[in-house]
């Protein structure tokens, strides 16, 4: 197997890693924000339930997540869970990141001083103004670097998508060099997640100096 | 009557932090609140402009009930609208000046007249200009408030609470974080409003400006008003031992 062969077929393994990437930020960062309302809600039950939530999202492994929401249609309603692979994979990832997402926000959200909220109140905003023109716009700035850390992490851990067998790009790399006995797809693998995070941390580093201009 | 406040009680728990306060303030008075840390000042501003609720009392703006206490003695506040409504007449300004970091002084001034009185934007920048001028402020408009000196950003702050165009300023502490030099041109400022017939309450530890500025000193300790009138009476001749006992530390 010659090397652009390799690549090629690592490459669309590559587009799925990407897809699990995107997608997984795109639902849990919306879905991180309102686990955070919900973990700072004034009704204690509801508080209660959310702390549990993320507990259980952070105190058991990914992997473990995936497998309980791929199967657990199967085991527990005897659904059929073809073609469910992909969805399982997305819901997997978005609702333990919306987890991690949802105590940085909160740790942003607590972060700013009661006098701005005083301040607006006195202005005459209303609920909803305060929150999106006053505190998001300085929670985003404080947060960036944990956000950034966390955005990292899920490159990587796009892999563990292998335990559910979808042919992301690392299970494509084992697969190829299993096969051909080869130790290049690793290292081809190994590029790839630097090149990504690199690209990751450019970004974010560019949207952090962008919002430089106050403190 | 601008103001009105009657027999306001108001307890953090067990702690009683006003005890049976009332205020009236008229049009173009400048009323000055000293006392000792821990007597209340700050909360009666507080409960006035709604940051922290009365247990019983009245407030009333411009005629207008904003609190009433119902027959079991309890505080009972107005609907949101109306209490939307109320608070128009009112602006704050705060001893940590409480302005929007990421927001240049400028868009400070003029974000809540254009998005909460939904004014007219050009009409809107023209009298923050001249707000900015009147604080001689005027070279500082697209500066952020932490490029500014805390004397400059408590001035923006005064500025912010002017565009509103309120028909009372309450001030608490505003020179309280600020070193004595910036003290002087935060105090000019105020000083300006009041020869403008600005109805202001002020609550302060400036014993010089209070007495020079006011048209009448409110002596509070203890959740309560001991004394109260004419500036040089209270700080001249007070007849209270309490507050003869306050006044003796400022005079060193």
């Amino acid at each position: 197997m010659s090397f652009s062969t390799m690549l090629a077929a690592m490459g669309e393994g590559m587009l799925r890693t990407c897809a699990i990437f995107f997608l997984t930020l795109l639902f849990s960062l919306p879905l991180g924000m309102v686990v955070m309302f919900l973990r700072r809600s004034k009704i204690r039950v509801v508080r209660e339930v959310t702390k549990i939530y993320i507990a259980i999202m952070r105190g058991t492994p990914l992997m473990l997540q995936l497998l309980m929401w791929y199967f657990s249609p199967y085991y527990l309603f005897g659904l059929s869970i073809r073609g469910y692979r992909f969805p399982a994979i997305i819901i997997g990832f978005a609702m333990n990141y919306a987890a991690y997402f949802a105590e940085i926000f909160r740790g942003g959200i607590e972060a700013i001083p009661q006098g701005q909220y005083e301040a607006a109140e006195v202005l005459g905003y209303s609920k909803t103004q305060t929150f999106f023109k006053i505190i998001l716009p300085q929670v985003i700035k404080t947060i960036l670097p944990s956000v950034t850390n966390e955005v990292i992490t899920l490159v990587k851990d796009t892999s563990l998508a292998f335990t559910l067998a979808y042919n992301e790009m690392f299970s494509l790399a084992k697969q190829i060099a299993a096969s051909q006995t080869s130790f290049v797809p690793f290292v081809v693998a190994g590029v790839f997640y630097f090149v990504a995070n690199y690209v990751v941390a450019f970004v974010m580093e560019r949207i952090e100096k962008a919002l430089d201009y106050y403190r | 009557m601008i103001l009105q406040m009657k027999n306001i009680q108001k307890s953090f728990g067990e702690l009683e932090v006003l005890k049976d306060i009332s205020l009236e303030v008229d049009s173009g008075e400048v009323v000055s609140i000293i006392g000792p840390s821990g007597s209340g000042k700050s909360t009666l501003l507080r409960c006035a402009t709604f940051l922290e609720r009365v247990n019983a009392g009245e407030i009333r703006y411009m005629d207008k009930a904003a609190v009433t206490t119902n027959a079991q003695g309890e505080a009972v506040y107005v609907g949101h609208k109306e209490l939307a409504d109320v608070k128009r007449y009112f602006g704050l300004v705060f001893q940590q000046f409480n302005l929007f970091p990421h927001y240049s002084v400028l868009k400070n001034i003029m974000d809540a007249p254009i998005h909460v009185q939904k004014r007219n934007k050009d009409e809107v920048h023209e009298e923050a200009m001249a707000l900015l001028k009147k604080m001689d402020l005027e070279q500082r408009a697209n500066a952020y408030p932490c490029q500014l000196s805390g004397g400059q950003q408590q001035r923006v702050a005064i500025a912010r609470a002017l565009a509103l165009k309120p028909s009372i300023l309450f001030f608490d502490e505003p020179t309280s974080a600020l070193d004595p030099e910036l003290t002087g041109e935060v105090l000019k400022v105020i000083r300006q409003l009041a020869e403008e017939k600005m109805t202001m309450v002020v609550v302060t530890h400036e014993m010089p400006f209070a007495r020079a500025v006011s048209n009448r000193v409110i002596f509070m300790d203890k959740g309560v008003i001991v004394e109260q009138g004419d500036p040089e009476e209270v700080f001249g001749n007070p007849t209270q031992e309490r507050t003869k006992q306050f006044l003796r530390h400022y005079q060193r």
